[in-house]
């Protein structure tokens, strides 16, 4: 498939803004739990102003890919069949949600508000939280179910799409809430930093699985099945065209054989080793300035994990569009 | 319900492109505004194409033997594209069984294109719309048309009659008698789309002739000794009963 970057950059921005909003939300449950300190509204009211800054910026991407956006309204109708329809329903849904989670901090709203008076200082928040955690972890699904439901893009076809996309867009995001607690709540540094690490390696292995699993690959279609003659040796003279289509751009990633080949090296590194390197070093000190540098190498590393997503899966209508003649 | 679809003799089909041209001409003149078509006699042409005749080479030369192989909208019954379309601007008509889409409210996601498997889907780049074959859905039910024309443009333009419309379900028609009697089959029967247009498959038509066949046997005359042979400018004896 060709990578269009509208793609790429709507699900890795989205994936932060998810992840950001997770971390902190779970920062705040723990802090309630008296595991690690309560933060002040301040940290939460930022985190979720960064989140949203993530989730509408992905959403403005996304418009790129559309012929007509001004249509895009259209697009929550279809929900009971399409993923990608879900996903235009969920994704407004989440950044409503953290909108209305980062108020109610900024306000100090509380459930006395409706009469009822538990003790606690966020159970508001607390309640409407769980509610974004919820929408999040579904906007994960939806997404990475856009991919994994085409059957026959076997690449894609496989749970561990929708896992990586999950693994990838929590680790960025807990990275990035451990930079801005560097700043605004020390305390938790720490904290975000363990379950960075532990979630970048998880992501690393259901990564790996799933490279491996694509290596093992076997076409199910050939050029037997797509054109129905039953002989060994067919090969392509003409696709019915000389000078390109629709077909050709958009199914073939076009990039030079060494690019492709290397590129899944690049994104290993940067998403993987470079980070967890550099937030170990992070572990001791809260440096702010080590997790800002591992995020932004672990994000341009999530631009080169998306292409490569995209560029490896080998549409069976290419069967179709090998020889120009 | 009916199921409208195309048969397509791969033993008769020349590689002629008149249903590729056909089509564009017919479907490039439509309500729906034109094709997109750049730069068609310049470098890189390219543009929208609702079918497309292809070319494959099969066998080892010398023994190699030429297929030419249309390709258009197959019409599955199981379309894979239409559940993925976030809008609803993709949909089979219940009535004829044809895959549509409704250009109005597409919003040119090209989600479905990634949904098909023979890559049937073609984007209008100028109108940022996902197209492909209606099978002429504005000319087959056109009442001003004679009953002969209303055939799909592809149809009634190829010159070896290599190309069969008619109702797949109906097990009279003659699609349903080309596909039991002639082997039609489906394309990635893999994937379970169940794609309403076939192929009837190359084959040898060879006839049986011995050499008894060769000399008239039987006597119709019934006349003792050898019956006589007309002459070239002659009548035969098929022609008997005219003298």
């Amino acid at each position: 498939m060709h990578p269009a970057f509208s793609v790429i950059f709507l699900t890795t921005l989205i994936g932060v803004g998810q992840g950001l909003f997770l971390a902190i939300y779970t920062g705040e449950v723990y802090g309630t739990l008296d595991l690690l300190p309560a933060q002040s509204h301040n940290f939460y009211v930022t985190g979720s102003m960064l989140a949203l800054i993530f989730l509408v910026a992905g959403l403005v991407a996304s418009f790129f890919h559309l012929g007509h956006p001004e249509r895009a309204w259209r697009s929550a109708s279809q929900w009971r069949t399409s993923w990608l329809s879900r996903e235009v329903i969920v994704l407004p849904a989440v950044i409503g949600a953290i909108l209305v989670y980062g108020l109610v901090h900024l306000l100090g709203l509380k459930l006395t508000l409706f009469g009822f008076n538990t003790g606690l200082d966020n159970d508001l928040s607390l309640i409407l939280g769980s509610g974004g955690t919820l929408v999040t972890f579904l906007l994960f699904l939806c997404t990475g179910m856009i991919y994994a439901c085409i059957k026959f893009l076997k690449e894609w076809a496989s749970p561990l799409t929708v896992i990586n996309y999950t693994l990838l867009g929590l680790a960025s995001g807990f990275l990035l809430a451990a930079a801005l607690a560097a700043i605004l709540a020390p305390a938790l540094v720490q904290f975000y930093v363990v379950w960075t690490i532990i979630i970048t390696i998880s992501g690393l292995v259901t990564r790996i699985a799933s490279l491996v699993r694509n290596a093992r690959l076997k076409p199910q279609s050939n050029l037997k099945t797509a054109i129905g003659i039953r002989h060994g040796k067919i090969q392509q003279r003409s696709q019915g065209q000389m000078g390109g289509s629709f077909n050709t751009r958009e199914f073939f990633h076009g990039a030079p054989d060494w690019f492709f080949r290397n590129i899944k090296w690049v994104f290993l590194v940067l998403v993987f080793v470079v980070p967890v390197i550099l937030i170990s070093l992070a572990m001791g000190n809260s440096g702010f300035l080590i997790l800002v540098v591992a995020f932004v190498t672990q994000y341009i590393g999530l631009i080169a994990e998306r292409w490569f997503f995209f560029a490896q899966a080998n549409h069976p209508q290419n069967l179709y569009y090998q020889t120009v003649g | 319900m009916s199921q409208l679809a195309l048969v397509i003799d791969l033993n008769v089909c020349v590689g002629c492109h008149a249903c590729v041209t056909s089509c564009k001409e017919w479907n490039t003149s439509g309500v729906a505004g034109a094709l997109s078509d750049d730069r068609p006699y310049g470098e890189q042409p390219t543009g929208t194409f609702f079918n497309r005749v292809q070319t494959f080479e099969v066998g080892e030369y010398p023994n190699t033997e030429t297929v030419h192989f249309p390709k258009s909208c197959l019409h599955c019954e199981d379309p894979p594209c239409v559940p993925v379309c976030p809008t609803g601007a993709s949909y089979k008509r219940e009535e004829d069984g044809i895959v549509l889409v409704d250009y109005d409210k597409c919003i040119g996601c090209k989600y479905c294109s990634w949904a098909c498997p023979y890559g049937a889907r073609e984007i209008d780049e100028h109108q940022k719309v996902m197209k492909k074959c209606t099978l002429c859905v504005d000319r087959i039910y056109d009442q001003n048309l004679p009953e002969a024309e209303r055939k799909p443009a592809c149809v009634l333009a190829c010159p070896t009659s290599a190309r069969l419309f008619g109702d797949v379900h109906d097990p009279e028609s003659v699609v349903s008698k080309a596909i039991r009697e002639e082997g039609g089959y489906q394309l990635m029967p893999e994937w379970g789309t169940q794609p309403a247009n076939h192929y009837l498959p190359r084959r040898k038509t060879r006839i049986q002739i011995h050499m008894d066949e060769l000399v008239r046997a039987d006597n119709p005359l019934k006349k003792e000794g050898p019956t006589v042979k007309p002459g070239l400018d002659e009548p035969s004896l098929d022609d008997v009963t005219s003298w």
